[in-house]
C-alpha cells in the first residue's frame, strides 16, 4: 500500500502577464526558492525533480527543463518531465507523489510553469498543420460549444457565468500572488464587456499568465522535520478519454466522473459537499463552475448552476470553491493545474492567508486539459490518512 | 529647429581643432576611457565623482587622488528625447539623450542614449524612463574622448531569437482518402466493427474502442447543428468575424464534425437547425476540406433538443 | 521493492524514409499487437513519451490516445520524454501495489522535419540555440575530448559503427545499413572527427512494453525479465562546466540501478563515441555483449529509442540468451540525462 506523502512546501510567483524581470531560470526559481523555504530545506536535500508544463511552443524550446536541469538544482538527480495538456500541473504533482509513495524518495521537488509571454498563447495552442482550417481560435473557440450545449441541457439562465467570473475576481482580491485583481468587480462589469465566443464573454475568461508553482513533497520520516504544518495526500486520481467518439458526453466526460469517483473512494468520502471544505477546481471559463460541480458530483444533473446561483461556491459558502481566484484570476497554463492542488494544501495546512478558508481540513485539488479529456485530482487533508 | 535661411557664408573652426590639455585628473579619466574603462574620483566625503573632477563641487576641497572603477552599467536619473536630431547629434534618427549614474559613482554622466529606429518626429517610446538601466557602448578604435563611448544602450531585458522548423507533412492514410473522396465530391467515413457506428472523418480507427477500422461509407452531405460558437476574435487563419464554427451531425454518422455554418446572420443559428454543404465550383476541387465552404441551413424543420442531446 | 517484470516488447519495422503514415497509423499496431500478445485489453496504468516539436504541433500525444481505446476512460499520463521514462513513471506506480499492470509506449517521425534544427531548439535559448549551433556538432566536440583523453582513434569509432550496422543488419525491425568502409557518401565527415556512420540515423518508428508485477508477471510471461534497478540521473546542460570524457550522470544511475554482473547491455549511443564513455561510466567489460540489436546507429525512433533498448535488453532474457541484460536510454546534448533499467531472468524480489 501507498506509503503517506505529505507537502511540507509550497511557492509560488507572482503572476503577471509578462514577468518581464525574470528569464525562465529565474522565473521556475522564484517559485523553487520559497517552497524550499516554506519546506526549512536547501537545493541538496532534494532526491528528485518532477517538472510540468503544457506545450513547448509557448516558450520555443524543446523540453525546456533539459536546459532548466541546473537551475532546478537537479545536477546528479533524477529529473522528469510531465505534459498531459491543461491537465498536467496536478499530472505532475501526482507523478511526483507516486515518487514519495512508492518509497522510491524522501524529498521531492515538483514544479509546473509557463511563461506564455514568451510567445501568445492562442499561436501555441492552436498551430494549424497542413491539413486542418482553423475553425477553432485558442481554448475558448473549443469550449463555447459545449458550454451552449450545457446550458440548454440542464436549462440555466444566462447570468450564471457572470457571477462565476465575480466571485473568482472577489476572491482574488485575498490572494497576493493573483494576476489579475479588479476592485469593485460587479456583474455590471462582467456584463458591459463583448462576447468573444458566444456564449463567453471577455471577463469569462481567464487571462494569459506568466508564473510558476512549485511544491517540497516528503515522507512521512522526513514530513517530521518540517517548520511548518504539512498537508496529507489523502488520494490522487487520474483518467484520460479520447477527445471524439461515438457516444461522448463532451458536456460532463465520464473521465471526470471516474476519476472523482476513484479519488474520493480512496479518501473515505461519500459526500464530497459536506465532507470536504473546499476545493480548488480548474475553471478557465466561468461556466465551467456549474459543469464541474455536476460533474464532480457535489450535486445532481442539472443542478450545478443553482448551487452558483444560491452562493453555496462562494467564499463564505458551505463549500467555498476557487477560494484563491482560481485560473479564472491566474492562468500561466503549465502551472494552473498545479497552483490548485498546491492552494487546496495551503488551505489544510491552514497557510493560505486572507483567503484562508476557516478550519478547512480537507481539500480538493482538480486539474483538466486538452478537449475536456484529461483529468488530475488530490484531496489533501489536515490529519495523515 | 534648423533656419530656413541661405546657405552659410561664414565659418568659424580653428584649423586643425583646438590643443587642449585635459591635466590628471581629466587625463586619467579618458585614458581609462581609451581602455574600454569608466572610473570616477572619491572625494574626501567619501562620494564618487563620475566624470572625475579635480574638485568636489560641495566643498570645494581638492579630491583625493583615489580612482575607482564605476559602471559599466548605470541609472538614468533624467532624460530628453530628440524627435528631429540636429546635424552636430550623434545621430541622424530620434534619440535620447541623459544623465547616467553609473554603478558605484554619486553623480551622473551626460551621454547619449539609443533605444533603436524611430521614425522622424517619433514620440518618446515608452521603454525611455528616469530609473532605466543602461550600458555604455564603446566605439572598437578609441582615442581618449568621451566619445570613446558612443552612446549607451538599455539593460538587454529581452531576445528575440527567430526560429523557424520546417516540416513535410503528410496527413496519413486514412485522411488522404478521406480527402480523396472529398476530392470527388464525396464524404467518406468508416463503420466501426465493434460500436457500429459510422466515424467521419475517419481515422482507420475507432477511439472508443481502439480497433482498426475499414469498411467505407459514404455519407450524404446533410446533417444538423447540435451546438455550435459565435467567434468574435479576429485571426488572421481564421475567417471573418464573427464567424459560426459548428458541431454538425451528418444523418447517418455516429459522431459530430466540427465546420463553418454560414450562409444565415450568426445570430439566427440555432441548435438543432438542418444544414447542408455548400461545395465550392466543381472546377475549384482538389483535396483540401476546403471544397466545403461552409454548411448552409436547409428549409427543413429543426430537430427537437432531445433527439441530439446526446451527440454534445 | 515490489518485483516488476518487462513481460512483452514490441516495436515497429523502423523506417529512414515518411511512409506517409499518420503519428497514429505508426502506433496503432504497436499498442494492438502487444494487446493481442499479453491478452490484455485493458491495463492499471498507461504512460506514453513523446515530442511536441518533431511533428510541429502542440499536444502529439493527444492524438496518439485516439489509438489506445481509452473507453471507458484510463488511469493515464504523458512524459515529454523519451519512453524509456515513460517506463520509469509507470514502474513507480506498480511500486506502490495499487495495480498489476501498465503500457507504456514512444514514438516519433523524426523523418517529417529537421531533427538537427528541432534539437537544436532544446539548447539554452540565451547562450546556445541563438548560435545555430547543433547537437551533432557539440557531440563532435565531445567526441575530440574523448577521443584525446582517452587515446581512441576515428578508426575506434568506425569499429564501434561497423559492428552496430552489422548487428542492425541481423536485426528485422532496425534500419540496414551498409558497412561503413563500403559507403562511400559516409567516408567524408559530417562534423568532425565524427563521420556519418558514427551518427545514428533519422528513423521513424513506435514501441510498446508491457509491465507486470509478481504473479501477474508469471501468468503473463514464460520468463518474466525482472527490473532488479532502475534509475536515471541529469548532468548540468552547459558543455563548459562538465567533464565531456566522462557520464557522471550514467555512472551515478549505473550504481543506483546495480548495474553489475551484466551479460548483454542495450545502450542509447546516439554517435559511436557515446558507447565507449557509457561502457566505462557503467563499468561494462570486454565480456559485455553491446547492442545486439544494432543499437541506435542502427535505428533511431526519437522518443522510442530509449525504450527500445530495454525492449531489447528484455528480449534477451524472454528468449532465454541472457540472464542478466542492461537497457540504457539518454537525453539531451551530449548525453546529458541516462536511465539505467537493469533485467534478470531470476525473481529476487
Amino acid at each position: 500500500m501507498a506509503n503517506p506523502c505529505a507537502i511540507v512546501g509550497i511557492g509560488q510567483t507572482q503572476y503577471r502577464t509578462k514577468r518581464l524581470d525574470v528569464s525562465m531560470a529565474g522565473l521556475v526559481r522564484e517559485a523553487a526558492r520559497r517552497a524550499l523555504d516554506d519546506a526549512g530545506l536547501t537545493w541538496k536535500d532534494i532526491d528528485a525533480v518532477v517538472v510540468g508544463k503544457a506545450p513547448d511552443l509557448f516558450e520555443g524550446v524543446v523540453m525546456p527543463e533539459v536546459f532548466l536541469a541546473d537551475a532546478l538544482g537537479a545536477t546528479g538527480k533524477p529529473l522528469m518531465r510531465v505534459h498531459t495538456a491543461g491537465s498536467v500541473g496536478g499530472s505532475t504533482a501526482i507523478v511526483a507523489a507516486n515518487l514519495i509513495q512508492s518509497g522510491v524518495h524522501e524529498r521531492v521537488l515538483t514544479l509546473a510553469w509557463e511563461k506564455q509571454s514568451e510567445s501568445n498563447a492562442t499561436w501555441a495552442l492552436t498551430v494549424n498543420g497542413p491539413f486542418t482550417t482553423s475553425l477553432v481560435v485558442g481554448a475558448g473557440g473549443y469550449f463555447a460549444p459545449h458550454i451552449r450545449a450545457y446550458m440548454a441541457r440542464a436549462g440555466a439562465p444566462d447570468h450564471i457565468g457572470t457571477l462565476v467570473a465575480v466571485k473568482d475576481r472577489q476572491n482574488a482580491l485575498r490572494n497576493q500572488y493573483a494576476h489579475l485583481k479588479i476592485p469593485g468587480i460587479s456583474r455590471e462589469m462582467v456584463e458591459s464587456t463583448p462576447m468573444l465566443w458566444e456564449p463567453i464573454r471577455y471577463l469569462e475568461t481567464c487571462p494569459s499568465s506568466d508564473g510558476a508553482c512549485a511544491m517540497v513533497l516528503a515522507s512521512e520520516k522526513a514530513a517530521r522535520q518540517s517548520p511548518n504544518p504539512p498537508a496529507w495526500v489523502h488520494g490522487t486520481s487520474m483518467r484520460s478519454e479520447p477527445m471524439q467518439f461515438a457516444g461522448r458526453d463532451s458536456v460532463s466526460p465520464q473521465g471526470g466522473k471516474d476519476a472523482a469517483a476513484d479519488v474520493y473512494r480512496q479518501a473515505g468520502i461519500t459526500d464530497p459537499r459536506s465532507e470536504l471544505d473546499c476545493a480548488e477546481v480548474y475553471v478557465p471559463f466561468s461556466w465551467y463552475e456549474p459543469m464541474w460541480l455536476e460533474n464532480l458530483g457535489f450535486c445532481g444533473e442539472n443542478e450545478g448552476w443553482k448551487l452558483t446561483e444560491a452562493g453555496a461556491t462562494a467564499f463564505d459558502g458551505d463549500i467555498p470553491w476557487n477560494p484563491s481566484g482560481g485560473v479564472l484570476s491566474s492562468n500561466p497554463i503549465g502551472a494552473s493545474g498545479m497552483i490548485r492542488f498546491a492552494e487546496a494544501a495551503l488551505q489544510v495546512r491552514g497557510m493560505a492567508g486572507e483567503h484562508q478558508v476557516d478550519g478547512a481540513r480537507r481539500a480538493l485539488g482538480h486539474a483538466y486539459g486538452g478537449g475536456a479529456q484529461f483529468f488530475a485530482m488530490w484531496i489533501v487533508g489536515s490529519d495523515k490518512p | 529647429m534648423p533656419s530656413e535661411a541661405a546657405e552659410p557664408n561664414h565659418l568659424v573652426a580653428f584649423p586643425g581643432g583646438y590643443t587642449r590639455s585635459v591635466g590628471p585628473v581629466t587625463g586619467r579619466f579618458l585614458s581609462e576611457l581609451r581602455d574600454g574603462r569608466m572610473v570616477g574620483v572619491r572625494t574626501a566625503g567619501g562620494r564618487v565623482l563620475v566624470p572625475p573632477a579635480e574638485c568636489d563641487p560641495e566643498t570645494g576641497e581638492d579630491v583625493t587622488g583615489e580612482f575607482v572603477e564605476v559602471g559599466p552599467a548605470g541609472t538614468v536619473t533624467t532624460w530628453s528625447w530628440v524627435p528631429r536630431p540636429a546635424k552636430e547629434h550623434p545621430f541622424d534618427r530620434p534619440f535620447a539623450w541623459a544623465l547616467i549614474r553609473p554603478d558605484g559613482a554619486d553623480t551622473a554622466l551626460l551621454h547619449a542614449l539609443d533605444l533603436g529606429v524611430f521614425e522622424p518626429g517619433a514620440k518618446p517610446p515608452k521603454v525611455l524612463k528616469t530609473g532605466m538601466r543602461v550600458r555604455p557602448k564603446y566605439r572598437a578604435e578609441r582615442t581618449g574622448t568621451i566619445g570613446d563611448i558612443e552612446c549607451f544602450l538599455p539593460e538587454v531585458t529581452m531576445i528575440n531569437p527567430q526560429a523557424a522548423l520546417e516540416y513535410r507533412l503528410k496527413g496519413g492514410r486514412a485522411l488522404g482518402r478521406f480527402l480523396e473522396g472529398i476530392s470527388e465530391g464525396r464524404i467518406l467515413g468508416h463503420r466501426c466493427p465493434v460500436c457500429e457506428k459510422v466515424i467521419v472523418p475517419m481515422k482507420g480507427f475507432c477511439t472508443r474502442d481502439g480497433v482498426p477500422t475499414t469498411e467505407e461509407v459514404e455519407l450524404p452531405d446533410t446533417g444538423t447543428v447540435t451546438t455550435f460558437a459565435v467567434n468574435n476574435i479576429p485571426d488572421p487563419r481564421a475567417p471573418e468575424v464573427p464567424f459560426v464554427s459548428g458541431y454538425v451531425l451528418l444523418d447517418g454518422a455516429g459522431l459530430t464534425m466540427l465546420t463553418l455554418v454560414a450562409g444565415i446572420p450568426a445570430d439566427q443559428v440555432r441548435m438543432g437547425m438542418r444544414v447542408r454543404a455548400a461545395w465550392r465550383p466543381r472546377e475549384e476541387w482538389d483535396r483540401s476540406m476546403a471544397n466545403i465552404k461552409w454548411f448552409e441551413p436547409i428549409d427543413e424543420p429543426d430537430v427537437p433538443f432531445e433527439e441530439i442531446k446526446d451527440y454534445m | 521493492m515490489r518485483p516488476v517484470a518487462v513481460v512483452a516488447f514490441v516495436q515497429t519495422e523502423h523506417s529512414a524514409e515518411d511512409q506517409g503514415i499518420a503519428e497514429t497509423e505508426m502506433v496503432l499496431p504497436v499498442i494492438n499487437e502487444i494487446k493481442e500478445r499479453t491478452g490484455l485489453s485493458r491495463f492499471g496504468f498507461t504512460c506514453s513519451g513523446s515530442c511536441d516539436y518533431l511533428q510541429g504541433a502542440p499536444f502529439a500525444f493527444v492524438s496518439a490516445l485516439d489509438t489506445l481505446g481509452a473507453w471507458p476512460p484510463i488511469s493515464e499520463s504523458h512524459v515529454e520524454m523519451d519512453g524509456a521514462w515513460a517506463l520509469y513513471e509507470a514502474w513507480v506506480k506498480l511500486q506502490i501495489g495499487e495495480i498489476d499492470t501498465a503500457l507504456v509506449y514512444g514514438f516519433g517521425k523524426s523523418s517529417q522535419g529537421d531533427l538537427r534544427a528541432i534539437m537544436s531548439q532544446q539548447l539554452d535559448p540565451y547562450h546556445l540555440a541563438p548560435l545555430g549551433v547543433d547537437q551533432v556538432s557539440m557531440a563532435a566536440m565531445q567526441a575530440r575530448a574523448y577521443m584525446e583523453k582517452a587515446g581512441v582513434k576515428e578508426d575506434d569509432l568506425r569499429a564501434v559503427a561497423a559492428r552496430s550496422r552489422e548487428a542492425g543488419r541481423g536485426n528485422p525491425f532496425a534500419l540496414h545499413l551498409p558497412d561503413p568502409a563500403e559507403s562511400a557518401a559516409e567516408q567524408d565527415y559530417d562534423v568532425a572527427p565524427l563521420h556519418g556512420y558514427d551518427v545514428a540515423p533519422v528513423t521513424d518508428g513506435a514501441a510498446a512494453i508491457v509491465l507486470a508485477a509478481g504473479d501477474k508477471a508469471r501468468e503473463l510471461c514464460e520468463r518474466p525479465a525482472w527490473i532488479t534497478g532502475i534509475d536515471h540521473r541529469t548532468e548540468p546542460h552547459s558543455l563548459g562546466v562538465r567533464d565531456l570524457t566522462r557520464s557522471e550522470a550514467a555512472r551515478i544511475a549505473g550504481e543506483k540501478a546495480g548495474a553489475t554482473g551484466i551479460e548483454v547491455a542495450e545502450l542509447h549511443a546516439q554517435f559511436s563515441h557515446e558507447e565507449l564513455i557509457l561502457r566505462e561510466a557503467l563499468g561494462l567489460g570486454d565480456g559485455v555483449t553491446i547492442n545486439p540489436s544494432g543499437g541506435a546507429l542502427s535505428a533511431n525512433p526519437v522518443m522510442a529509442a530509449g525504450l527500445i533498448r530495454i525492449g531489447e535488453a528484455a528480449s534477451r532474457i524472454h528468449d532465454g540468451t541472457a540472464s542478466r541484460t542492461l537497457g540504457h536510454a539518454a537525453s539531451g546534448p551530449c548525453l546529458q540525462q541516462n536511465l539505467v533499467c537493469v533485467l534478470s531472468g531470476e525473481n529476487n524480489g
